[in-house]
């Protein structure tokens, strides 16, 4: 059920973006057909004439001086074509540094595709062992003998900047990469002054994405024309497009990166890596396609990790329980090298920015503290920085509630910003269009019987039962603007533009930066493409993860697919219309504005009668120009562009709650049910939004109870395999009933904002909530996120 | 019996001339005996419709049927597998077998980047063979092995639990006088 | 990761084993199910020279009643244990604990020798073999050697198996219709190796145990028998007083090693708390 609110603008006059049309209807995808059949083509599935292998040496060490290399065995082995070190990928490819600008006094160090002296953390890729097959590539890796030299490890955050650690780049001076301070001034009489304070700190394991098909890379370089041509299992070919032909020093017009299906991203696969550069070198080196996979056991070591946080905070209220202010410092240990080119420190800078976001409050101070560490680089990762912002607030007004004998719902409602207090400006400084979080707590509450669970909960609690129930309130950022990237140096798109043409036969076909990974935003452009031209989805195509074919993008990142990307489809088909009609009106010799273009056909307007096919149009322009008349021939082919200028990104919010039951015995914290009530704006496909947030907790939830890199006082990590490195299984999963509110945004005519991440952002708090809920008995709390039996039973005092 | 031979330090391990039906077609090949069987059917025989997402056993993107029967094929070596029935996802589609499964899969949205779709539909299939009376709790204990990161499961055990709705609600029934309705 | 290069023989007789076994020694493996064997070599941790099949001997798989005993052959899958009407009326305790071993696909491949002969300290069937007193067989060309399952389990993944020897049955003694069994295992997610886990076989009558038999695993290198809280409550009136002296007893006679996840603290405790509920549902 929607809860439509506030959708003007939406039926102007340009054009009817009508609800009986595709948008907001649950449609199924039509690209999810070859996936059923197992025919969906990923990297791993291209094969190409002379295709090559590669396979990485990585460090096996965190820390270490590289010394002599024997790999004479290696290159007499049978199928062996080249062992290619850093050296001579460094005299084609130019090293990077992952600052950002507008990060003021952020510092990291050069990084090349492989590493030549010194290896920085355990999984770094030091040699590249090319042959025709895997099996090969892997026989001869194994009889490289390396003598590594080891070298004193940074293995701790806390101690990362103490004065006997050794400094990992000494010419930065420090193993600081970035800090920075957010304070509206007035924080510390607030709290001397408060009724109540509570206090707390939160640690958050590091974690990583593990996505299905892991991170791919084909390169196939023309050494004749001089043609870069990468697929790549990626978010952002456009990015990829341009990092290739700057470092590889290709005219940018010579690279072209293809995306076809990506088997899971979530951010991981929207970084750069030194491997993808590695691999496009070797294709460069070797004059023919080259092919990287990474093995499992690689990317445990080698893609990005996040989500490794100490916050030491606290909050202030008055006794009738008003949120004051809140503190907070956060110390988050990435990598050797800020990843590049959206860094390390982004992470940090929205826990920064997010912490406290639903409520209302004046005074905040925030410390971030970004250091360096030999462990696998860090950078954006679903969510990126909300679920811990989100975790740490709710905690504290949890605790708050607790001390002060309010109920959470109650403390929530007493606190949240007003429905009608927009637009404003958070504490932090986040600019805010329209949320509802009103909204969205009532109907949470009716979503889960908020009052009968507590009954239920009572009940249960005297005979020995031991529930939770744990609220989240979030905001989340989305359809970014340039505020991310673009303001500070990179080169990632802000905008994103669709060309949308109609084709002789009267099928629209619709080119867009923004691509897809599952997420279904290719069906999501052909709902409003259909909806904006007036022609069946099925009639309509849509092509994305080409940069020789569509327009320039951002590709998906900070869930801007259905509002940027979208925005350009809805404009540019909406504009097509218009021209269609036009030559439909000069054909029919009416006026424009008494036609209309209804499920591909040209009608009249009131009546609805036929008088045209679409693919009458089609035909007479491609075909029979000559029976048009004199001027200027109808444009089929129509590109706009969109960026949302107006905000640096535009906010969502939802609530989740969660409940638990928590086994007292043993610790183990069985999941009985999730709800999430979610405001995105203006939905385009209901059934996607849901998917998409049952997805998006499961993944939170991961890092809740169950997934963590650990690494061990070498800082070498102790369980990289699917064995060790617990992900969230289909048995110990809840249901997830989701419900939605609806703000559309003014920014845009589609009014729609992203829906990708909020689901991580609320989760992990919610069951943190929950489970500290559920051991209220037993005056016990877990603040140590994945929170696992064993903490519980610490907690409690078993053991 | 294959005579063991001597092997000197670097040379290559004999290959060996298999027989495996996939899909239906007798493939006739020789591999190294350390070739798994989803890197023969992928890399010997080019369909690519079984993935890999570890080689550790442990995700189920690599499930295929064998004899009939769900196993990871990157568990089983082709040389295993000799004389034996493999049936990859797209021969199991193309024959008609997973209609009801792969239409409430599409309904519900259960896959999203679809890598693990293809171990996802064996293993339902297998699934729903195995225990058609399967509670909720019993069929996400079954799809356990089987790791998604996109969709969170639900709609994969909605799916599937409809598709077991549906076929009990199509059993025959029999009234009172013993005649099916 | 690919395996490394090896080579591959699938004998039809147990004759051809054992010659090859003596002729390759440490270099040779046995390859059963494969599902531990080649999930270790696809991560290059181990570099047999060669892999000798025994899927092709026969006489090695197959569940009979016999006189005295259930007999299940080595290289029966744990599928057909699971699914075996005989098994679950003759020997209930593997028939409850086959759900846990895995997931459906590994089961269809993997065999109960390979498991005991492997000896995993988290593995399900080697605890299943000490709780039920089973007897081992082992082949060579010397002839068969019967081990009790308690005798069998002596090291982390050792067992008394000689190099040049083969499991080829167990021999599950039949029970008594008195007998109850009860099998349960901690796992953070179904199908995991799992953390402590408990398999128990009693005679029970009205509130007591008696001839009971409780063995864990996960909780030492090889399956532990507790057989001093077995003392504390063989034969007496079951109360929570006499579980808690039993509960004293485990601590002395159990000794977790910790893990990336859980510490000995805790598994001792699971294991405690395993076995009150265990022993209440026995006797409830």
């Amino acid at each position: 059920m929607t809860l439509v609110s506030d959708i003007e603008g939406l039926h102007s006059a340009n054009g009817p973006v009508a609800d009986e049309g595709y948008i907001g209807a649950r449609v199924s995808r039509p690209n999810a057909r070859r996936h059923l059949e197992g025919r969906g083509t990923y990297v791993d599935d291209i094969v190409l004439a002379r295709l090559a292998h590669v396979v990485y040496l990585r460090s096996p060490m965190a820390h270490a001086r590289i010394g002599t290399v024997d790999a004479d065995v290696a290159r007499s082995m049978p199928g062996v074509i080249a062992i290619v070190d850093g050296k001579q990928v460094a005299e084609i490819c130019s090293p990077w540094v992952g600052t950002l600008t507008h990060l003021v006094g952020m510092k990291s160090a050069p990084q090349y595709p492989l590493a030549m002296e010194r290896v920085c953390w355990q999984g770094e890729p030091v040699l590249a062992i090319v042959a025709e097959s895997r099996q090969q590539a892997e026989d001869a890796l194994q009889t490289i003998v390396i003598d590594w030299q080891p070298l004193p490890v940074v293995a701790h955050m806390e101690t990362a900047l103490d004065a006997n650690t050794p400094i990992i780049h000494p010419e930065l001076g420090d193993n600081l990469c970035f800090s920075k301070t957010i304070d509206t001034g007035g924080v510390d009489e607030v709290f001397t002054n408060a009724d109540c304070v509570v206090e707390e700190t939160y640690r958050f394991g590091r974690h990583t994405g593990v996505t299905m098909e892991t991170r791919s890379v084909l390169a196939d370089f023309d050494p004749a024309e001089r043609k870069l041509t990468v697929y790549q299992s990626h978010q952002a070919p456009h990015m990829m497009q341009d990092l290739y032909a700057r470092h590889f020093s290709l005219p940018e017009s010579a690279v072209r990166v293809i995306c076809k299906d990506v088997g899971g991203s979530f951010g991981i696969k929207v970084h750069s890596y030194p491997d993808d550069f590695a691999t496009v070198a070797l294709s460069m080196l070797l004059k023919r396609p080259v092919k990287f996979v990474a093995d499992r056991l690689d990317s445990f070591v080698s893609d990005v990790h996040a989500r490794e946080h100490l916050i030491r905070a606290r909050m202030a209220a008055t006794v009738d329980g008003e949120i004051l202010a809140f503190e907070i410092d956060d110390l988050t240990g990435v990598g050797p090298y800020s990843v590049y080119p959206r860094t390390s420190a982004i992470e940090g800078n929205q826990v920064l920015n997010i912490t406290g976001g639903p409520y209302q409050h004046k005074q905040y101070r925030g410390h971030l503290k970004v250091v360096l560490q030999n462990k696998a680089p860090t950078s954006q990762y679903r969510g990126v920085g909300h679920p811990i912002a989100c975790a740490v607030t709710e905690g504290l007004v949890e605790l708050a509630a607790q001390k002060l004998g309010i109920d959470s719902l109650q403390m929530r409602k007493l606190n949240v910003m007003r429905d009608d207090a927009y637009p404003c400006t958070g504490a932090s400084g986040i600019k805010l269009e329209k949320l509802s979080h009103q909204q969205c707590l009532s109907q949470l509450e009716e979503l889960m019987d908020y009052q009968a669970l507590r009954h239920e909960q009572e009940e249960l609690r005297k005979k020995g039962i031991y529930r939770g129930i744990g609220l989240a309130v979030l905001v989340e950022l989305t359809n970014p603007g340039a505020a991310f990237y673009g303001v500070g140096g990179a080169r990632i798109a802000a905008q994103d533009g669709a060309t949308v043409r109609l084709e002789p036969s009267g099928v629209v076909t619709c080119l867009v930066g923004v691509g897809e990974q599952g997420q279904g935003t290719e069906t999501i452009f052909a709902q409003i493409a259909a909806d904006a031209v007036g022609v069946p989805m099925d009639r309509v195509k849509v092509v994305t993860g080409d940069t020789d074919v569509t327009p320039y993008g951002g590709g998906t990142w900070a869930s801007r697919g259905a509002g940027i990307g979208g925005e350009a489809v809805l404009q540019a088909g909406r504009a097509l219309r218009r021209n269609m009609l036009e030559m439909a009106a000069v054909l029919l010799e009416r006026d424009p504005a008494s036609l209309d273009i209804r499920g591909g056909q040209v009608v009249d307007a009131k009546s609805g009668e036929f008088h045209l096919e679409v693919a009458e149009l089609g035909r007479i322009a491609n075909f029979r120009p000559d029976t048009l008349a004199a001027g200027s021939l109808p444009e089929l082919v129509v590109t706009r562009t969109y960026a949302q200028r107006e905000y640096p990104f535009v906010f969502t919010n939802g609530v989740q709650a969660s409940y638990v039951e928590v086994d007292i015995e043993t610790g183990f914290v069985k999941l009985l049910k999730h709800w999430a009530v979610e405001d995105c704006g203006r939905i385009i496909n209901p059934l996607l939004v849901d998917e998409q947030m049952r997805g998006a907790i499961v993944q939170g939830i991961g890092g809740a109870l169950f997934e963590e890199c650990l690494y061990d006082d070498s800082a070498l990590l102790r369980n990289g395999s699917m064995a060790d490195y617990l992900v969230p299984m289909a048995s110990e999963m809840p249901d997830i009933e989701i419900g939605h509110v609806q703000t559309p945004t003014k920014t845009s005519s589609l009014g729609a904002k992203g829906a990708g991440e909020a689901g991580t952002a609320g989760a992990p708090a919610a069951v943190m909530n929950a489970i500290n809920d559920a051991l209220l008995p037993f005056k016990a709390r877990v603040t140590e996120q994945p929170i696992t039996p064993e903490k519980i039973l610490r907690a409690v005092g078993t053991i | 019996m294959i005579e063991y031979l001597g092997l000197l330090e670097k040379k290559m391990a004999e290959s060996i001339e298999v027989t495996i039906r996939v899909n239906g077609v007798d493939h006739t090949r020789r591999v190294e005996p350390r070739m798994h069987l989803t890197d023969f059917i992928r890399d010997e025989l080019g369909i690519k419709t079984t993935r890999l997402g570890c080689e550790h056993g442990v995700c189920g993107a690599c499930t295929v049927r064998l004899d009939g029967d769900i196993v990871r094929g990157c568990l089983v070596l082709a040389v295993q597998a000799n004389g034996q029935d493999v049936e990859t996802i797209d021969g199991a589609s193309d024959r008609g077998d997973l209609v009801e499964l792969q239409a409430a899969f599409h309904a519900h949205n259960a896959l999203q980047c679809g890598f693990c779709t293809s171990g996802m539909l064996l293993t339902a299939s297998s699934l729903l063979a195995e225990k058609p009376n399967a509670t909720r709790d019993e069929v996400r204990e079954y799809m356990s092995g089987n790791y998604c990161r996109c969709t969170g499961y639900q709609s994969i055990i909605d799916a599937i639990c409809e598709v077991m709705e549906n076929r009990r609600q199509t059993v025959p029934q029999e009234c009172e006088s013993g005649c099916a309705l | 990761m690919k395996a490394p290069q090896f080579d591959y023989v699938k004998p039809e007789s147990l004759v051809e084993v054992f010659s090859l076994l003596e002729k390759n020694g440490d270099s040779a493996r046995i390859i059963a199910g494969g599902q531990t064997l080649l999930a270790t070599l696809n991560m290059r941790l181990s570099e047999p020279k060669l892999l000798i099949d025994i899927n092709g001997v026969r006489g090695l798989s197959g569940i009979s009643l016999q006189e005295r005993f259930v007999r299940i052959g080595a290289m029966t899958r744990h599928s057909e244990i699971e699914e075996s009407n005989l098994v679950a009326k003759h020997m209930p305790l593997l028939s409850m604990t086959a759900p846990h071993v895995a997931h459906k696909a590994i089961r269809n491949k993997g065999t109960i020798g390979g498991s005991i002969a492997f000896a995993d300290p988290a593995a399900e069937w080697p605890c299943c073999a000490v709780a039920l007193d089973a007897v081992i067989v082992l082949a060579s060309k010397r002839g068969l050697r019967r081990v009790n399952a308690a005798d069998f389990f002596r090291e982390l993944y050792t067992t008394d198996m000689k190099t040049d020897e083969l499991i080829v049955a167990l021999e599950f003694p039949l029970q008594s219709p008195a007998t109850h069994c009860a099998f349960d295992e901690m796992a953070r997610r179904h199908g995991d190796y799992p953390i402590v886990g408990l398999a128990a076989v009693a005679q029970v009558s009205v509130n007591s145990l008696s001839q009971l038999r409780l063995v864990f695993l996960g909780v030492g290198n090889i399956p532990m028998r507790a057989r001093a809280a077995e003392a504390i409550l063989e034969g007496k009136p079951f109360s929570p007083e006499l579980l808690a002296a039993a509960k004293l007893e485990l601590a002395g006679e159990l000794t977790p090693g910790a893990d990336l996840y859980n510490s000995s603290e805790l598994k001792l405790h699971l294991a405690a708390v395993l076995m009150k509920r265990l022993l209440m549902k026995m006797t409830s």
